[in-house]
């Protein structure tokens, strides 16, 4: 197991997440051998742990209404940095009824105090 | 030809430069022994034999080795290399027009290979025990309902009636699955990491983790030529 470590990618201190957590996440692109940051702010809905492979899925509602998710590697060097705005008060690990809803109902109350150790 | 042995570690993800996730299987590979030297002279073929996965001795120091395997790692033709105890030898076939570039008592480590080198892996794969015909050669299921009973996952017909009236040799069946050698063919070095004796090829490996698997340059690759 040690000898896999080695190998994986290091841990680049982004922040801890949760289902329910406003985020944006600034990703590196490359377009046309120009590389820029590009950042997708949106609401984690769906959070798969697994060390190495660890990845988050962020919604977003983009122009028109439309849901966008989209799904990030928590190692990938593509990742340039995360912030998280906000956690919420969830009680549910996915959060795919996000889907569902729309407008109004698509909120999440904000939980201010954030005691999540166990 | 270049070779080497080593043991299956497991599989994670690493990132290339464009930030792409690959998946690999870690192989910790070498330090490897060259054990002999196979010649066309005196063997009939000419190969190459290395060692691999030191065996600690006794607490009363002496071999875990049967006297045999100590006999030929301390033959005279190599007692000056002092080849430590290896419980695994395997051979590499030298082609013709192919040179050995080892000499017996030599070391072989994973810096043979190098990132972007196209490999053959081979391994045991992990035994099934007795498979029935739908895992073992993907025969379809049949139906689960319309009155049928116990018929799921039976093979159905296996001939024809009166004639022939046997069943054809090769008829695939149900039996013994795995626990047998499996080449995999040009899987490509992502990851050399010589301090740690450690390679990562891209794909998957035959064989349960802590299995022994020998890489080898791919024998039918555009990269290497053929």
């Amino acid at each position: 197991m040690d000898l896999i470590k080695s190998l994986e990618a290091p841990d680049r201190g982004f922040p801890e997440l949760y289902p329910g957590d406003e985020v944006r996440v600034h990703v590196r692109i490359v377009e046309g051998g120009k590389e820029r940051i590009q950042v997708f702010p949106g609401i984690i809905i769906r959070l798969r742990k697994g060390g190495n492979d660890k990845s988050f899925t962020v919604r977003r509602i983009a122009s028109h209404g439309i849901g966008v998710e989209r799904t990030f590697l928590y190692k990938s060097p593509r990742i340039e940095k995360i912030e998280v705005l906000r956690h919420s008060k969830v009680r549910r690990a996915q959060l795919y009824y996000m889907r569902d809803l729309r407008g109004k109902k698509a909120r999440l109350k904000e939980q201010v105090k954030v005691n999540r150790n166990k | 030809m270049k070779g080497i042995i080593g043991r299956k570690v497991g599989m994670t993800q690493v990132f290339d430069d464009q930030g792409t996730a690959i998946p690999v299987t870690v192989i910790e590979a070498g330090p490897c022994y060259v054990t002999q030297i196979r010649t066309l002279e005196r063997d009939g073929y000419t190969a190459i034999q290395l060692g691999f996965d030191e065996v600690k001795s006794r607490r009363n120091n002496t071999s875990r080795l049967t006297k045999p395997a100590q006999g030929h790692l301390r033959r005279e033709a190599v007692a000056s290399a002092n080849i430590p105890d290896v419980r695994v030898l395997r051979e590499f076939r030298v082609k013709n027009g192919q040179t050995v570039d080892v000499q017996e008592g030599g070391t072989v480590l994973c810096d043979v290979f190098e990132r972007g080198d196209v490999v053959d892996v081979v391994g045991i794969s992990k035994g099934r025990g007795f498979a029935g015909t739908i895992k073992r050669h993907h025969f379809n299921r049949q139906k689960k309902t319309h009155g049928q009973s116990d018929r799921e996952r039976a093979p159905g017909s296996i001939g024809s009636g009166t004639t022939p009236g046997r069943v054809y040799k090769g008829t695939r069946m149900a039996g013994h699955m795995g626990s047998e050698r499996v080449t995999v063919k040009n899987l490509t070095v992502e990851v050399v990491d010589a301090s740690r004796n450690l390679l990562a090829v891209r794909g998957s490996v035959p064989g349960a983790k802590g299995g022994i698997v020998i890489i080898k340059e791919a024998h039918t690759s555009r990269k290497n030529g053929k």
